[in-house]
């Protein structure tokens, strides 16, 4: 009983942790703009289907993609054992989904074998961290915080894996050593048990609930270290891969404040005509956290800081300041910033904003539009839109550009082309032109 | 050898005539202005010729399509330059384009339809494709049997709008010794032109976009550099200059390598 009541303590614990914790960050969205409607369901399953179940732009980069995919999928299975830890510690049951049958047997088996893959890809990408120098782990945005971040949950993960094993290897002992009846079916902790084969029965099942004991709460735990870290990409990358953009790469939002205005201005009638508006002056792109579309900042948690992105960028590996990545992490940690005080007082000002505080006019600047970030997001994240929303905010609201953009805007806006040319020699292409009769 | 001079209908021209043409041949900006891509604007406009494809241009009516103001940023600019072309298109009664430039192409394909535009678009690239399949398109394969071809995708036709293969099936139509760089398609690296960058000095850096993609080029070794953009000819054939490679490698653009396996 004493178990029972431990555990559901514990159970509430990490609930109410967990949900308050959340609670905050949908908070932060409330704050951001609509204008994301999600539609085309099927479509959106299937995307999800490919790319977060599929782990198929995991794969672009092969080798660590199988690591990774095996990460994931091994949880996938995993989480029906964590499901019954649960009914089991709260019912003091033992092994309650057995009732599944083949079923059961599968599951454990796989999850089994997947706790053992996935030690292996953990040790592999925790050896890569912290003996080999793996450029695109560097960068500005990459502080020492990030290093420790990212090393602790792979730890976590370890060890979660470890006391897995050793739970199912102390259980297989421990029931052949009473004669009992195996249930479920474990390949690599049955070739583990011998470990615990000189011990006592009594010790074998100290063993097996130290296992567990460890197993479970620090799925708790990790639980609630999550949000605060990157790793919140476990719970966010697979919704994220569900609001994935549907248009090709190189569309761009349209922007209806700008239309509504461009038509007043092409049709004096309509100017007349339009009812006055005491509306509060829609601002025209991205300048702080709050201007974003609720789809960046889901963007922005859902990243987990691997650096595909950046190691692809253009400007970023000719070595200018850009770095997609490191806008999608200033998002994060502006809305951190301010969000909590916007939340308390909608016209809270610090006199800091995203653009410029954060990313600098010649991070922005600096962008190809190439696409190229977009396309490597393991979790279909779209940098692009994020980075043109924020020229839009310098451009359309503060006039501001490179002298050259400006002498551009210039030509289109007086000569219909971006170049000094007169409209009148638009034709000097087709002078003289032959083809050659065969 | 015979020639033969063509006259490019002018879309104006033709309305007063009361004839409609088939397809709005937009040539762009720099399909116009810029001379080295005057050049591609020509042999295209030979294989049209040669085709009799019912086309004709805007000529001194053209205007730019708004997407370098667009992707600066200045969005009012942009809806300006797309309502003003929806408008004169409308009155054209056009209903089908063709693109040398994927910016245009893209542009018109997937961002004017916001705004009420919708046209059948279509690249060049894939008009060539699919006249050399149907066979219109008899290219001579002795022209380039010596000639080693990469191809450098633009980001626009690439991953923009996923345009892989039907450059790459132009080209191994005239050659049989076509390279990929080791970055290619999805995984091209862009030549450091696109979203403005073209019209402004790029940012400090250790170096420029389109030297580091010239190094991808200059392990393949090719003779040629087959491009499909205007953007990316400027910046290809600035690279060739940068890295000394004049006398070994040339760039041209896919439609000039049609035209001269045709002996247009």
């Amino acid at each position: 009983m004493t178990k029972q009541i431990v555990f559901a303590i514990a159970l509430l614990l990490t609930f109410a942790v967990f949900g308050y914790t959340i609670a905050r960050i949908i908070r932060f969205f409330s704050l951001t703009k609509k204008g994301f409607p999600i539609k085309n369901l099927g479509k959106r399953f299937m995307i999800m289907a490919e790319v977060a179940f599929g782990q198929t732009k995991i794969f672009r980069r092969p080798v660590l993609g199988f690591l990774h995919a095996v990460v994931f999928w091994g949880f996938c299975v995993i989480i029906f054992g964590s499901i019954e830890m649960v009914i089991d510690g709260l019912f003091k049951l033992e092994k309650s989904l057995s009732f599944l049958g083949w079923f059961y047997d599968f599951l454990m088996a796989t999850g089994d074998i997947f706790a053992f893959l996935i030690a292996i890809a953990i040790f592999v990408f925790l050896f890569r961290r912290v003996f080999l120098h793996v450029k695109r782990f560097e960068g500005i945005e990459m502080k020492k915080i990030s290093h420790i971040d990212a090393n602790v949950a792979l730890t976590i993960i370890l060890v979660l894996m470890l006391s897995l094993l050793g739970m199912n290897a102390a259980y297989v002992s421990h029931t052949n050593a009473i004669g009992g009846e195996i249930i479920g079916y474990y390949p690599v902790s049955n070739f583990l048990a011998p470990i615990f084969s000189g011990m006592s029965i009594e010790s074998m099942q100290v063993q097996h609930e130290i296992y567990w004991w460890t197993h479970i709460l620090l799925i708790f735990v990790f639980a609630n270290l999550l949000p605060y870290s990157k790793h919140f990409h476990v719970f966010m990358s697979v919704p994220n891969t569900f609001i994935s953009r549907l248009e090709p790469l190189g569309k761009l939002r349209n922007m209806d404040n700008v239309t509504r205005e461009v038509k007043l201005m092409m049709d004096p009638n309509a100017a007349f005509a339009a009812p006055a508006t005491d509306a509060p002056i829609e601002r025209f792109g991205v300048k702080d956290a709050e201007d974003v579309m609720w789809n960046n900042y889901f963007n922005s948690l859902s990243c987990t800081e691997c650096g595909r992105c950046t190691s692809v960028c253009p400007a970023n590996t000719t070595g200018k300041k850009l770095s997609p990545r490191k806008v999608m992490m200033d998002l994060r940690a502006r809305m951190k910033e301010k969000g909590p005080q916007l939340l308390k007082n909608k016209d809270f000002n610090d006199g800091k904003s995203l653009v410029r505080d954060y990313i600098s006019e010649e991070e922005l600047w600096a962008c190809t539009t190439c696409n190229a970030c977009a396309k490597e997001c393991p979790i279909n994240i779209n940098q692009p839109s994020l980075i043109v929303d924020m020229r839009r905010y310098l451009v359309m609201e503060e006039g501001s550009a490179p002298g050259e953009i400006k002498a551009m805007f210039n030509n289109i806006e007086n000569n219909g082309a971006p170049w000094q040319y007169s409209p009148e020699d638009r034709l000097l292409w087709t002078k003289d032109l032959e083809i050659n009769v065969h | 050898m015979e020639t033969r001079k063509i006259e490019v209908p002018v879309m104006a021209d033709l309305f007063a005539r009361g004839e409609k043409p088939e397809y709005l041949f937009w040539v762009g900006c720099a399909g116009a202005y810029d001379d080295r891509y005057k050049k591609v604007t020509r042999a295209f406009a030979k294989i049209l010729s040669y085709l009799n494809v019912s086309y004709a241009v805007l000529g001194k009516e053209e205007t730019c399509t708004g997407d370098p103001a667009r992707r600066a940023g200045n969005e009012m600019l942009y809806q300006m330059q797309a309502l003003q072309n929806i408008e004169l298109f409308k009155a054209y009664e056009i209903t089908k384009i063709i693109t040398i430039c994927p910016h245009c192409f893209n542009i018109f394909k997937n961002e004017y339809p916001d705004l009420g535009g919708n046209y059948e678009v279509i690249s060049y690239v894939e008009l060539l494709d699919k006249f050399i399949k149907e066979g219109k398109l008899k290219v001579n394969t002795d022209t380039f049997k010596n000639s080693r071809i990469t191809y450098h995708d633009p980001c626009y036709l690439g991953r923009a709008n996923d345009m892989y293969d039907e450059p790459r099936r132009v080209i191994k139509s005239i050659s049989g010794d076509v390279v990929e760089m080791e970055r290619n398609k999805s995984f091209a690296l862009c030549c450091g032109a696109g979203g403005a960058q073209m019209f402004k000095e790029a940012e400090k850096g250790d170096k420029e976009v389109f030297l580091e993609r010239m190094e991808d080029v200059l392990k393949v070794n090719p003779d040629i550099i087959a491009t499909a953009c205007p953007f990316c000819m400027t910046m290809m054939t600035d690279g060739i200059k940068y890295k000394n490679q004049e006398e070994k490698m040339k760039n041209y653009d896919i439609a000039e390598l049609i035209v001269m396996s045709l002996g247009l």
